[in-house]
């Protein structure tokens, strides 16, 4: 603080304050929503205090869903999503660490072309290759199953790049003294370079993990069947039915439990989570 | 390219490492793009019999129509949206956030979560709180004598997505903001006070201007979210509607290829799509590398 300006306090604390107030609004009003009955939607305006119904509601979604709307229980949903967060996390994490370690600590032909070949997926996000890349999950017969929601999007250059700076801080001494000690490539990555890489490795894990659960538009295209449902896209279902019939509280109930895990691991995760971020987009 | 002074002797170990990255890449990433840049150039007939090479003519017909070019036009109202008020939101809190000494990290709490919310349930809470029959929004902008309808009003439709999407991207830029803030030398600050300069005098003149790097790796970040990530709330509120009005480059793929067959335009817009994703790349990297520097 170079001066004290008690106005000029006041003034921030109130920037804040009405900034995280207009954040947390939605997220308030979705949660007051799945406290009440289906018939406080009927009338006029959504409810802006919390209603009786909040157990019945989240009981209802968890257990049994909205059959009507075609989505499973909720409970199916979130397993199916944390199934596919984790795997990609894990995923994502294993094959780049090991593929960093080639790149750094060995030299062979082709390693360039094998670096430029990792940073060229950064500029092919799915979006853009929608179709082509539905074919050949459907080719592959992987349509309708865990390894076609999470194999495809497994390849990861951020994560790549980020082992391979963080590979290139280890002093070189660390390694000689290693070979001098007559430890092989792999004893080396396992016992050596694994342990030093934990803050890197949970920091990358917390951002893959949100990365795995928020996908919608893959599994929109690779699951049809209702039992490989992730909750990101099945909320969608849930909410498309809900412009016909009131079912807002049942909806937000949804929308509050697909909101809660990342939420939650962001939250008490925050020092991992800043790192991570941070460290990602260098 | 930088290894390690003294290296593994394996031959082949390192192919093993590299094998299922590579599988992977070239599988889903590299095999498919080839496949969407060689249909880019084919007809197929309406049995999907024979496809016939038909050079840029998918291309062409694209910047003939009025369409496209209205959804590349969107695109950018989009993006320029999204970025102008995500950070400019983010940049206001974070210099907030940044004057204060302890309760700054109870407010970053407060302020990042947002990040871990899915595209498509921020669309659908902001859905909510616009809806037309039941929604706050409306019913106060009613008072004002506003009826906003974003199922018929396209514009309504544009202002509701591009305010979701700037919800959910608001914490990204905030930390980074922080971040890039910290890191202004404090003695320049403080002799800027000391020749008599005022709060908003020393950010105009000292804070902001340090802060550029960190502002213009945003603004691609930003772009790129907007152009690219932002499929879920389009598909979470509007669908594209009302009569396209919400309909970007990349919903525009979706819709055209996934739902309305068109194999080879949608090729042809998933091009052009990666040749804007490749130039927003290069730029970011080519940048990165002389931000060590500044």
């Amino acid at each position: 603080m170079v001066e004290n300006r008690p106005l000029l306090n006041i003034l921030t604390h109130l920037v804040l304050i009405v900034g995280v107030v207009i954040v947390a609004f939605p997220v308030y009003l979705a949660f007051i929503a799945s406290t009440h009955g289906a018939d406080a939607f009927a009338r006029g305006l959504a409810p802006m205090l919390p209603g009786p119904h909040m157990i019945e509601n989240y009981h209802r979604m968890l257990t049994s869903g909205l059959s009507s709307a075609g989505a499973p229980p909720v409970w199916l949903m979130l397993i199916n999503s944390t199934i596919m967060a984790l795997t990609i996390a894990i995923g994502k994490i294993a094959i780049s660490i090991i593929s960093a370690y080639a790149i750094v600590y060995f030299k062979f032909p082709f390693r360039l072309l094998a670096f430029w070949m990792i940073f060229i997926t950064l500029m092919l996000p799915v979006e853009v290759r929608i179709i082509p890349t539905f074919k050949v999950v459907a080719d592959l017969g992987m349509l309708n199953s865990y390894a076609g929601l999470t194999i495809p999007l497994i390849a990861s250059a951020t994560a790549t790049f980020l082992f391979r700076q963080f590979f290139l801080t280890i002093p070189d001494e660390l390694m000689e003294a290693a070979r001098v000690d007559g430890a092989g490539p792999l004893k080396f990555f396992r016992d050596i370079l694994l342990p030093l890489s934990r803050t890197n490795i949970a920091a990358l894990f917390v951002i893959l993990f949100i990365y795995g659960w928020v996908q919608y538009l893959w599994p929109l295209l690779v699951t049809t069947d209702s039992r490989y449902y992730t909750i990101v896209m099945g909320i969608k279902r849930l909410a498309a039915s809900a412009d016909a019939d009131p079912y807002w509280n049942l909806v937000m109930a949804a929308v509050m439990l697909a909101m809660l895990p990342p939420v939650l691991v962001i939250i008490f995760m925050q020092r991992l989570f800043v790192k991570g971020l941070v460290e990602t987009e260098k | 390219m930088q290894t390690k002074r003294t290296i593994f002797p394996n031959k082949l170990l390192p192919y093993a490492l590299l094998a299922p990255q590579l599988i992977i890449t070239i599988i889903f990433f590299l095999w498919p793009a080839g496949q969407a840049v060689k249909s880019s150039f084919e007809r197929e007939d309406p049995f999907g019999f024979r496809t016939t090479f038909i050079w840029f003519q998918n291309y062409t017909r694209l910047f003939d129509d009025p369409e496209y070019l209205n959804a590349a036009a969107r695109s950018a109202v989009f993006a320029v949206g999204v970025t102008a008020l995500s950070m400019g939101a983010a940049l206001l809190l974070a210099v907030c956030v940044n004057r204060l000494l302890r309760s700054g990290k109870f407010y970053t709490t407060l302020l990042v979560w947002p990040y871990a919310v899915a595209p498509v349930v921020a669309g659908i809470l902001w859905w909510f709180m616009f809806n037309p029959t039941i929604g706050i929004v409306p019913y106060l902008l009613e008072a004002f004598g506003y009826r906003w309808n974003h199922r018929v009003n396209g514009n309504d439709a544009m202002i509701l997505v591009i305010i979701a999407a700037s919800w959910k991207q608001i914490s990204y830029n905030f930390l980074f903001f922080v971040a890039g803030l910290q890191s202004v030398p404090k003695s320049l600050v403080e002799a800027a006070a000391m020749d008599g300069a005022g709060p908003f005098k020393r950010f105009w003149t000292i804070v902001f201007p340090l802060l550029s790097p960190t502002t213009f790796f945003l603004m691609i970040v930003n772009i790129n979210y907007a152009m690219f990530d932002t499929f879920g709330i389009i598909d979470g509120t509007t669908s594209g509607g009302p009569a396209g009005s919400t309909n970007t480059l990349v919903y525009k793929v979706y819709a055209d290829g996934f739902l309305g067959l068109n194999i080879g335009s949608s090729s042809a817009q998933s091009v052009i799509l990666m040749l804007i994703v490749i130039i927003l790349t290069v730029v970011q990297f080519r940048w990165v590398e002389r931000r060590v520097q500044y």
